[in-house]
This record gives structure tokens, C-alpha cells and sequence, in this order.
């Protein structure tokens, strides 16, 4: 293809974009990702703050039990703990789960997995004396823990979990795989609305697509990056 | 649990995992040449060729590789580029694996001391040569444990490949709950299957990184 | 000819001046000790003789050479030019014999076989017979220190710059190093010496440097000095370093 030909198949692919509500749709179904992600980062916090300071408990079994699910979340690719979920739980339990809430699960799960184990090292980051020094100036440990553990640990946490913002919008593009109507179906839906008359559109489509997670995911990075070097300084 | 339909299907499921590993070993060794470039060109402030790598770390970083994917496969051929599947899941990750590994490698630079450099310019040495002597070995065995959870990263993110219609193990399970309903069986085996080549990396990663803090160099 | 000429030297960084119009000269086999408050500008002054820093105007002359914001060939420069750092800066994946090895053969390409021998011998005369082999996490303080100096000397270089070398030390590896260094003076190596340890200024000096906020306010005798300083400031520079019984 000559140059000059390509530059007019892009361009008329983006005239997808100035018809109808396609625009409009596609940022509709971007929604419905970053809701899911929105909905798993704020269950993975919580849950991940818990299972955090869990396992810094002292206990064997409590360490054993949550090593192996911190290992099995780590290990196993989203997409199959996601198809685990979708037809696994479906089948062998007879809950029929939909394809969002199978979604909100695993990402919560695999999340809280992942802000556990920054929960845990943070906490496990703060030196041993200033625990010692909390106790000389006769700090009680409820006192010690909100007064000194706490503003440290939360000063390293805030830029790291801004991190796993951006990797859990990252992974929610994974949703397609379990017939949530999002982003990429509803792409898919224009691209084949407009088969006939702007065959080469996929071009605009996924190129938008592809934009848009950028951005989204772009700002949680900045913010990120804004944050842990005012923690440095 | 069917048995004997699983004794029938391991073979796919050994195919698939072959070929997942396959194009994930040119991905890796693809990304590691990219991290290790960029990293260079972003430690020497390469003018121009900064820029140009700082755009493409963003983008890479901040795009699943399932959009990438998607971007490659199905909208390049409109402008004559038709890539087959397997080339757009090994470009696709190398494209995600290079900003991942340049991070590893650029922050293993930067913890070599601005002293252990000028103590190398004391000696007299060129910069090339500080480079290979005293920055690169340090800088290569700090990287290790962060090379190996990259790893262990970019075999996970090989599960979308089925998208682009690559037989990979995501693909082999779909079929089979699709077109017998073997899912408990389907599922098992594919779970079964990234547990094995996934934990000796992850156990791998785990030992890189005590023995990267445990240890230092002269205890061998 | 002086071996070293330092003529007019000023440093700034951005706005702050922190050397201002420093001229000085060495000559062969002079040791020159340098002192002053900290922050005065001594170690700043030492970075700029070996080019880590450059310079915002005057010259620096090695030999009757500019050696002063070179660019080029500044490795060639820094070869005739040992420098120790107060922190001991090994390279920590090297044993101690590569750490001394480094220079002379990847830098100056000399003969492996001569250098060892010489390096060796270094290591015995500075008491570490025994350490070629080991690496620097397995050695003391003062120990690493010494293997730095013989490092830096194995490059046989005209002049040798000790910043603050035993500052990072504890109190007992002090002498070790500081006797490394009487030797050297000894055998007449050319040295720059920025020290804290008044006593030792006094015994290793021929001439003592005294820096205040990036100017010299006295060059004169090691006796002079400590004995009867000429300026005020010196004096009560001097005073940090005695005590008054105040018990009775």
C-alpha cells in the first residue's frame, strides 16, 4: 500500500467517531471497566489492609495459610483465576455468577493478595526502635501503633497502592474474556456496524481503545510518581 | 471428574504449554535487549533518544497487553501490516516487557554510588570502561531478583494470547468447555498447568531475592 | 617549577561561592596538609584538582599543564592524579588485588605480572600481607582504607589527594591509617592532605593550608601555625581542639 493510501484509510476510519453516538458509546463502555476496577481497588484496600496486618501475626499457621494464598493469587494469571470463577463456580457450586460479579470477585481477591503483601511490608518496614522509643516515652502499643506506625507506613502505602490502581485498570481489560459488555465489545459492536460502510474503522476503533486506557491509566501513574517523590523528600 | 477424557486431553494442554513457553522465551529475550537499551540511553541522558524512550515506557506501562494485542492484530492489516498471530503476541510482548525491564535495570544502576564511579574516574578509567567494570557487575546481580519477577510477570500475561487465536493453554480450555462441557476438567487442567510452569519461577524469584539480602559479594 | 600550580581557582555552586580566588603551589615531595572549619571548601578544593568538579575560573597546572575543565582526555589527567575519599570506596565485587589491579591494567595497560608484584609489596608494607584475596565486606574499616591508598599508589601517580580519609573510621583504626601515610611522606611522595587530626597535621606537614569560607587566610609552617597563627580566625579554629580544666 502506497503511503498516501494509508493516511486516507485512517483517516476516513476516524470518521466512525463523528457519527452517532459511537464516541459516546465507547466511553460508556470504558465506564463500565473503570467501575469494576473502582469497585475491586476499594474492596482490595480494605480487605488487603486486614489480611495485611494478619500476617504479621506471629503464628505458624496463620503465616502458612497466608503464604499459600498470597503464592496461589501470584501465581495464577487473572484470566484463569477469572475463568475459574466464571464457569468453575458456576458448575460445581451451582451459583450462577454474571460476568461483572465474577469479575468484582476475582479482582478483589487477587487484589487483596497484592495490598496485603504491601500492607505487611510496610508495616514490617518500620525499625524495630521506634517501637522502643515509642515504649521509653511510655507510649501504650494502641498509642504507638496509631501515633508512629501508622503515619509512616501510610506515607510508603498511598504512592504503592496508586500503583495497583493502575495495574488493576490494566487487568480489568480482561473482563471481555466473561461477557461483560465493555470497552472492547461495544468497539467490536461499531466495527461491525460499520463493516460496510468504513471497512478499515478497526484502525480508529482500537487505536481510541488503546488511547483511552493510556490515559486513564497515565493519570494514577503521575499521581503515583507526584506522591512517592514528595515522600522522599 | 472424567479421567479418562483427561488422560485423552493432557496432550493438547502439553502443546498449548510448549508453545505459550516458546513465544515467551523470544518475548523475554526480546524485552530484556529493549530494558537493557533503554535503560542505558535514560542512565546517559542520551539527548532526543531520551524522549523518544520516556514516551514509550508511558505507553508501554500504562496499556494492557490485551489492547495492544487487539491494536496489532486486528486494526494494522487496514494499513497493510499483517502480522500473524504468533508475531503480534511476541512483539506485543516485548513491547510490554522492554519498560519492564528497563525499570529493573535502571534502578540496579542507580544503586551504585556516585563514589564508586569517581573512585573509577580516580583510577583513570574511560567511561565505557567504568561502565563495564564497576557499574554494569554490580548493577547485574541487583537487577536479578527483579528480572526474575518480570519474568514470572510477562508467563502470566501470556493468557490472553488466545485472543489473537494463538493455541495457547487459555485456548485449549475454552475449547473443550465449549465444545464438550468438560469444564471441571478443562478448568483443572489449565489451572494444573500454569501452577507447574509458574512455581519453579516464583520459587526461583523468591530465592534470587533472600540471597540478593542475605548475601554479598565474597561469601561464595 | 612547582609540580602543581593552582592559580586563582574559583568554584561556585548556582549562586554559592564556595571557592574564591585559591592560588597555591607543590612542590615535588611536599606534603601539604589542609585545614579549616567544615563546609569551609577543603574537600570541594581537592574534587577540583582531580577534575570531579569543574571550575568557574582560574587555572590548574599539573606538570605545566592545564589540566583545569578538561574534557577530553581527563582520564589521562586523573591517572597521574591518587585520590583516597573519606568514604572507603572498594569496589565491593572486586577482591582486593582486582580492586588494586583495575587501574594499572584496564586504564594504563601495564604488565599483569609487575604490577602484582608491586601491588603485593604494598600490601605488606602497609601490614595487610595476607588480605589479597579477600574481599572488602570481609575487612575493617582501616583496612579498606589502606587497600584505597595502595590502590591509588599503584597508579604511580605525581600527586596524591587524601580527603578526610580517616573520618568515617572508628578511633582505634585511626593510627593505622595515619601511619601508612607518615610512611609515605617519608619516602617523599607528593601529597595533599585534608585532615581533622591536628596532632598528625603538625608532625606530617611541611606546609599548612588554613581554608575559611573559600579563601586561604594562612599558608605557613606546621610550627607557625599551631604555635603562633597569625589571624584570629585561625586561633580560634585551633581553640576546638584543646580543653580548659574547668573541675578543680
Amino acid at each position: 500500500m502506497l503511503s498516501s493510501e494509508i493516511l486516507d484509510a485512517v483517516s476516513t476510519s476516524f470518521s466512525v467517531f463523528f457519527q452517532g453516538k459511537n464516541f459516546i458509546r465507547l466511553l460508556m463502555g470504558l465506564w463500565v471497566t473503570i467501575s469494576i476496577a473502582a469497585v475491586s481497588v476499594v474492596l482490595s484496600i480494605f480487605f488487603g489492609t486486614i489480611f495485611g496486618m494478619i500476617m504479621t501475626i506471629k503464628n505458624r499457621v496463620v503465616r502458612i495459610l497466608s503464604k499459600i494464598y498470597l503464592e496461589f493469587m501470584r501465581i495464577m494469571p487473572q484470566l484463569v483465576l477469572l475463568f475459574l470463577a466464571y464457569y468453575g463456580l458456576t458448575r460445581s457450586l451451582g451459583i450462577s455468577l454474571s460476568g461483572e460479579t465474577a469479575s468484582i470477585l476475582v479482582f478483589t481477591l487477587w487484589g487483596t493478595a497484592e495490598m496485603g503483601d504491601l500492607v505487611r511490608g510496610a508495616l514490617q518496614s518500620v525499625p524495630r526502635h521506634q517501637y522502643e522509643s515509642g515504649m521509653a516515652i511510655g507510649l501504650t502499643n494502641r498509642q504507638i501503633f496509631c501515633h508512629i506506625v501508622l503515619p509512616q507506613t501510610l506515607r510508603l502505602l498511598v504512592p504503592m497502592s496508586m500503583n495497583l490502581v493502575t495495574r488493576m485498570i490494566k487487568t480489568t481489560s480482561l473482563v471481555v474474556f466473561v461477557g461483560v459488555i465493555e470497552v472492547v465489545k461495544i468497539g467490536q459492536q461499531i466495527i461491525e456496524g460499520n463493516r460496510l460502510k468504513v471497512p478499515t474503522c478497526s484502525i480508529a476503533v482500537y487505536a481510541v481503545i488503546f488511547f483511552m486506557y493510556f490515559f486513564v491509566c497515565w493519570v494514577f501513574s503521575l499521581l503515583a510518581n507526584i506522591l512517592e517523590k514528595r515522600q522522599k523528600e | 471428574m472424567d479421567f479418562t477424557f483427561i488422560k485423552q486431553v493432557i496432550p493438547l494442554y502439553t502443546e498449548a504449554a510448549w508453545l505459550t513457553m516458546h513465544i515467551a522465551l523470544i518475548g523475554i529475550l526480546l524485552s530484556l535487549i529493549v530494558g537493557l537499551i533503554c535503560a542505558l540511553i535514560l542512565y546517559y541522558r542520551i539527548p532526543v533518544l531520551r524522549t523518544i524512550t520516556s514516551c514509550y515506557i508511558e505507553l508501554s506501562r500504562n496499556t494492557p497487553l490485551l489492547i495492544q494485542l487487539f491494536f496489532l492484530y486486528f486494526a494494522l492489516p487496514n494499513v497493510g501490516i499483517k502480522l500473524s498471530g504468533v508475531q503480534c503476541c511476541i512483539i506485543g510482548l516485548t513491547f510490554l516487557g522492554g519498560s519492564y525491564m528497563e525499570e529493573t535495570f535502571r534502578s540496579a544502576l542507580d544503586t551504585v554510588g556516585k563514589v564508586q564511579i569517581e573512585s573509577g574516574q580516580c583510577i583513570g578509567l574511560t567511561r565505557a570502561q567504568i561502565m563495564r567494570y564497576i557499574v554494569l557487575p554490580q548493577a547485574v546481580s541487583v537487577s536479578i531478583p527483579g528480572f526474575c519477577a518480570n519474568v514470572m510477570f510477562l508467563i502470566k500475561e501470556t493468557s490472553v494470547f488466545s485472543i489473537v487465536a494463538v493455541a495457547d493453554l487459555m485456548y485449549v480450555a475454552k475449547d473443550l468447555i465449549g465444545l464438550y462441557y468438560k469444564t471441571d476438567e478443562a478448568l483443572l487442567l489449565l489451572a494444573l498447568s500454569y501452577f507447574i510452569l509458574l512455581l519453579p519461577v516464583s520459587m526461583l524469584a523468591s530465592y534470587a531475592e533472600r540471597r540478593l539480602r542475605y548475601a554479598q559479594f565474597g561469601n561464595t | 617549577m612547582a609540580l602543581l600550580e593552582v592559580q586563582h581557582l574559583r568554584k561556585s555552586f548556582d549562586e554559592h561561592e564556595v571557592l574564591k580566588d585559591i592560588s597555591f603551589s607543590v612542590e615535588k615531595g611536599e606534603v601539604i596538609v589542609i585545614v579549616g572549619p567544615s563546609g569551609c571548601g577543603k574537600s570541594t578544593l581537592l574534587r577540583c584538582i582531580n577534575g570531579l568538579e569543574s571550575i568557574q575560573g582560574g587555572t590548574i597546572l599539573l606538570d605545566d599543564e592545564v589540566i583545569s575543565n578538561r574534557t577530553k582526555d581527563m582520564h589521562l589527567i586523573r591517572q597521574k592524579v591518587g585520590m583516597v575519599f573519606q568514604s572507603y570506596d572498594l569496589f565491593p565485587h572486586m577482591n582486593v588485588l582486582n580492586n588494586i589491579l583495575l587501574g594499572p591494567l584496564k586504564a594504563q595497560k601495564r604488565n599483569r605480572a609487575k604490577v602484582e608484584k608491586e601491588a603485593l609489596e604494598w600490601l605488606e608494607r602497609v601490614g595487610l600481607p595476607d588480605k589479597a584475596h579477600s574481599y572488602p565486606r570481609q575487612l575493617s574499616g582501616g583496612q579498606k582504607q589502606r587497600v584505597a591508598i595502595v590502590r591509588a599508589l599503584c597508579m604511580h601517580p605525581e600527586v596524591m589527594l587524601f580527603d578526610e580519609v580517616t573520618a568515617a573510621l572508628d578511633p582505634e583504626m585511626v593510627r593505622e591509617v595515619l601511619d601508612v601515610l607518615m610512611n609515605l611522606a617519608e619516602d617523599g611522595k607528593t601529597m595533599l592532605i585534608v585532615t581533622h587530626h591536628m596532632e598528625f597535621a603538625r608532625a606530617v606537614a611541611d606546609k599548612v593550608i588554613f581554608l575559611d569560607s573559600g579563601l586561604i587566610v594562612e599558608e605557613t609552617t606546621p610550627a607557625q601555625f599551631f604555635n603562633h597563627p597569625a589571624s584570629e580566625r585561625g586561633r580560634k579554629f585551633l581553640q576546638n581542639f584543646t580543653f580548659e580544666i574547668r573541675k578543680k
